[in-house]
């Protein structure tokens, strides 16, 4: 007989890394087949050419720095940034876009920087701040959600105007993403509803005017706040299994709470509201899918709730006095810069090194 | 502040820790047993921490059941002992019970069936004798922690002064073990007894016994146990149950741990580098307590533990008494133990913190708790690493709040400077953080490597730094040797200088001297006389001045004799003068020359001595 030799301990979690990504993945299911509903097929465009881009280049990358592609593949950590990258740009972006974006997130931001457990930035976060400085026209062309939009293209349409930017009539994107006004002179380009709110508050209307418009039917904006509600039922999901600790999650969706509330109590109309604030935009998505990340946040307890705070206020901040009517991909890559220093300064205190205060 | 434990006291905390499956079932469900004695014993020389003892058997003798096999050598080691009565049959290396792998010196003992017990030797009344004594009792009869490390008991409570609480350890977190649930279940009564003979040689002012609260029977036996202690109306000993505590913990690993438990039970933490002593704190085992019980009342010795075995590759699990010595092979094939797989892992200790071994002729030694048999299934083997994706499951899960992550790193770069910053001495090897990592890194491995090179290291400086003191040392010996050596010549020198200058300052004090007695002259004569004899017989080594001193002396002491005899009358004032210059020469020749010569032996000797005395520094030194 011979014995199989091992070092201590010999009992492990079955919870690999390439697990986790797969749960991450899973949780964004909701999120994903609401934007689906809400915004059509391009999503589907999107994720699929973002992951095969993510695999070729993590390989690429993976064999110019003399690893086995094989075991680095495994981890699946690239498959869930190209998601993420992919379920946050306008759905009808040109393919080149995601592309450009994907290679950026994966060759620079990741492997650049010494690859899976070293980059110090978000890798889609900063690929989506990339294409957003770059493509500003493209980053902000989101389609109104369904229902509103005058003529939603269906799945062949979607697909020719992803790779062409026509539709198979040849159609713009531009003028399919008119929605129907009741008069075809009022025919307008939608804007998200956190870019119409900063618009109008811009332009001297206040709050309640802003509102007005009718893409506010529910309580923050139709669709995206469906959206987000998907999005929050997946992170609620990743809490329950554990693939995530509260701290993130609470600490930043506190942190925008409280600036929220402080914000329309002391300006009541002119700063969008708590309902906006937490149901509109990125916000949900970036709580629990992307502050979590947990290679670019900090490590300790107390550490994650610093960073996440951090990114709370960064939010409010940017949407309300920022160029950018969101600012999800800022607030991160910013609180990004500041985890080394969090880290240094939240290290817990080993056990027997507590000073007694007798 | 003194540290008070009631029944109803909070329990504290401690961070970290997880919940791995306990899997203590079935092995916890049937009752100790015995199985029939194993046709060999190996009993090694050494079973604990310290040099192992004098050996005081040889080959072929016959021993008794608890007879000692060793003397304690100097450093209050413990002896070993015959766990059953047989024969000697050889001493020689074999397998140790250690995740080294080494061998080292063994006794072989072939039981003769007999289990015939050496004269034992209870102790009736310990407040008979004082505890010093007890303790020697204890140490003879070779009592050690069960639990862990498998220190001494008997130096450990002499060397705790001011102890307010004693804790007895029964928590046993690891998953698979149950050794020790099944002996407080079976045994309540003597962990207890065992308990209170400790808090009675440590003074402490309280008892608590501390049990994880998946092990309800356990509590139960000891909650009786106590309650009987107290019913019992015995004024002999006084030892009495009543100031026990029973204190229920919640099951997390790993919560058994010595520095955990405080933490859990006191709200303190034992100070880096300390002891718990340092905070009134002494903890012992269950098994150690009951073994203690056994020593005292009955004058056993420890000769057997409770081993649990375990895993889907034995078809019996449970608990045995086992002999020290018996090979664990024995064990495993007494419970229908089956190698299930090609290769198959047998696990010393629990899947957190054993380790495999790779010899199953291994012997059972005082820290046996668990003979793990695991198959693949159940207890995988760990999968390739991945890379850390920082997710901080590690930190989240250790007990010691230390940086697993960073640590790792650190590791990995070997960067001893930063491993020391980030308190890697005082990771306790519990496995959590390898146990929670997704990224399936052996973060223990790593560990326990950096902390052997850190070891090393020191041990290369300490060398370096006894070779730099050597050498330091040699050097100002042999600086000192030539200062010596100079000193000594300046000092014959300057003796040989003092002499002439004396025997100048004499020729011309002599020469000013006064009216001189003739009886005095007469002795004068007389030494002169001798004087000269001794010159004649010693040989010559004078210098040509001394010797034509000396002759003139002679001419002049001769004249003055003649003088001396032609005159009975006192002579003249110029004779007489003659006289006392010629003896007052002779004497100072003569005192100079014994001087010298004392002189020359007492340096000769000194620095005989004072090179010994170097030598011997230099020995000390090396
Ligand atoms: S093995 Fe060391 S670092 Fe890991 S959890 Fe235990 S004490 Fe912490
Ligand atoms: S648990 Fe493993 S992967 Fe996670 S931070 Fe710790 S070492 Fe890295």
């Amino acid at each position: 007989m011979s014995f199989y030799i091992a070092s201590s301990p010999h009992h492990h979690q079955r919870r690999t890394t390439a697990k986790l990504m797969q749960l991450v993945l899973f949780a964004m299911l909701p999120g994903f087949l609401a934007q689906l509903y809400f915004f059509g097929w391009g999503v589907i465009f999107q994720l699929s050419l973002a992951i095969a881009v993510a695999l070729a280049a993590e390989s690429l990358c993976l064999i110019a720095r003399d690893r086995a592609p094989a075991s680095g593949l495994q981890d699946n950590t690239a498959i869930v940034t190209a998601a993420l990258l992919a379920v946050s740009i306008p759905p009808l972006a040109p393919w080149w876009v995601i592309v450009i974006g994907t290679l950026f997130a994966i060759v620079v931001v990741k492997h650049l920087f010494g690859g899976v457990g070293h980059n110090i930035f978000n890798p889609a976060m900063a690929g989506y701040v990339l294409l957003l400085i770059s493509f500003p026209v493209q980053m902000t062309a989101w389609m109104p959600p369904t229902g509103l939009a005058s003529n939603a293209p269906g799945f062949i349409d979607s697909l020719y105007l992803f790779l062409f930017q026509f539709t198979n009539e040849g159609f713009s994107l531009e003028q399919v993403r008119r929605i129907d006004t009741g008069s075809m002179l009022d025919a307008v380009v939608m804007a998200t509803p956190l870019d119409h709110v900063k618009t109008q508050l811009s332009q001297g209307a206040t709050l309640s005017e802003a509102l007005q418009h009718r893409q506010f039917t529910g309580f923050a904006g139709a669709g995206w706040q469906w959206v987000n509600f998907a999005y929050l039922l997946g992170g609620l999901l990743l809490l329950q299994q554990r693939v995530i600790q509260w701290h993130i999650p609470v600490a930043m969706l506190g942190a925008l709470s409280i600036c929220a509330i402080l914000g329309s109590i002391f300006a009541p109309d002119l700063l969008p509201g708590l309902n906006i604030h937490l149901f509109s935009g990125a916000t949900m998505f970036a709580a629990f899918f992307i502050a979590t990340d947990p290679v670019s946040a900090a490590t300790s307890s107390k550490g994650k709730l610093i960073y996440a705070t951090l990114i709370g206020v960064l939010i409010y901040v940017i949407r309300s006095y920022g160029g950018y009517p969101d600012a999800v991909a800022f607030a991160v890559l910013l609180a990004n810069l500041c985890v080394p220093v969090i880290d240094q300064y939240t290290r817990p205190v080993t056990y027997g090194h507590r000073k007694e205060e007798s | 502040m003194a540290i008070d434990i009631s029944a109803t006291s909070k329990l504290w905390s401690f961070p970290g820790g997880i919940h791995p499956p306990e899997r203590k079932a079935p092995a916890n469900m049937t009752a100790i047993q015995r199985f029939p004695l194993p046709p060999v014993l190996f009993i090694p020389l050494r079973q604990h921490a310290g040099e192992p003892g004098e050996l005081c058997v040889a080959v072929g003798d016959y021993v008794l059941k608890g007879q000692p096999l060793t003397i304690p050598g100097v450093d209050n080691g413990l002896p070993v002992h015959a766990s059953t009565s047989g024969t000697i049959t050889a001493i020689q290396q074999h397998p140790l019970n250690h995740p080294s792998g080494l061998t080292g010196l063994t006794l072989c003992l072939e039981p003769d069936g007999k289990d015939a017990w050496y004269p034992r030797q209870p102790i009736a009344n310990i407040d008979a004798i004082s505890q010093r004594e007890v303790l020697q009792h204890l140490q003879a009869m070779g009592i050690a922690g069960l639990g862990g490390a498998g220190f001494p008991t008997a130096r450990k409570v002499a060397g705790a002064r001011n102890i307010d609480v004693l804790i007895i350890n029964g928590v046993e977190c690891e998953p698979y073990i149950v050794s020790d649930d099944r002996l407080m279940r079976e045994h309540a009564g003597e962990i207890l007894a065992g308990s209170l003979l400790l808090q009675k040689l440590t003074s402490a002012k309280q008892l608590v016994i501390a049990i994880e609260d998946n092990k309800p029977e356990a509590a139960a036996a000891f909650a009786a146990a106590i309650h009987d202690s107290n019913a019992t109306d015995t004024d002999t000993t006084e030892l009495k149950g009543a100031a026990a505590v029973l204190k229920i913990v919640p099951t997390r690993y790993p919560s058994g741990g010595e520095k955990q438990l405080i933490q859990i039970l006191t709200g303190k933490q034992v100070p880096v580098r300390g002891l718990p002593a340092d905070i009134g704190i002494l903890m012992q085992n269950v098994g150690t307590a009951f073994a203690v019980a056994r020593a005292i009342h009955h004058g056993e010795p420890l000769l057997e533990r409770v081993v649990t075995i375990t895993g889907e590759a034995v078809h019996q699990p449970g608990t045995a008494w086992a002999l020290l010595g018996t090979p664990i092979e024995y064990l495993l094939a007494q419970s229908g133990f089956r190698a299930q797989e090609k290769k198959q892992r047998v696990i010393m200790g629990g899947p957190m913190m054993g380790f495999t071994v790779t010899n199953l002729q291994i012997p059972v030694i005082k820290t046996t708790n668990c003979i793990l048999a695991p198959s693949q299934k159940e207890l995988a083997p760990a999968e390739a690493e991945m890379a850390c994706i920082r997710c901080g499951a590690c930190e989240i899960a250790c007990p010691a709040s230390l940086l697993p992550q960073q640590l790792q790193w650190l590791a990995k770069a070997k960067d001893y400077d930063g491993l020391k910053q980030h308190n890697l001495a005082d990771c306790i090897e519990c496995g959590a953080c390898a146990y929670v990592c997704p990224s399936q890194i052996p973060l223990v491995q790593y560990y326990r490597q950096a902390k052997a090179e850190i070891r090393e290291q020191a041990i290369e400086q300490q060398k370096a730094e006894i070779a730099r003191q050597r050498f330091e040392a040699r050097q100002a010996r042999l600086e000192r040797e030539k200062e010596e050596r100079l000193a000594k010549h300046k000092k014959a020198a300057e003796a040989r200088k003092a002499a002439q200058a004396a025997q100048a300052a004499r020729q011309t004090e002599s020469s000013t001297d006064g009216e001189q007695d003739p009886v005095k002259a007469a002795l004068a004569r007389v030494k002169a006389k001798k004087a000269q004899q001794d010159r004649g017989v010693e040989p010559a080594k004078s210098e040509q001045k001394d010797a034509v001193a000396a002759a003139v002396a002679r001419a002049k002491a001769k004249k003055a004799e003649r003088d001396a005899n032609a005159e009975s009358t006192p002579a003249t004032t110029e004779k007489k003068d003659a006289v006392a210059a010629a003896v007052a020469r002779a004497k100072a020749k003569k005192a100079e020359r014994e001087r010298l010569a004392k002189l020359e032996a007492e340096n000769i000797g000194d620095s005989e001595n004072k090179q010994n005395a170097t030598n011997n520094k230099g020995n000390e030194n090396s």
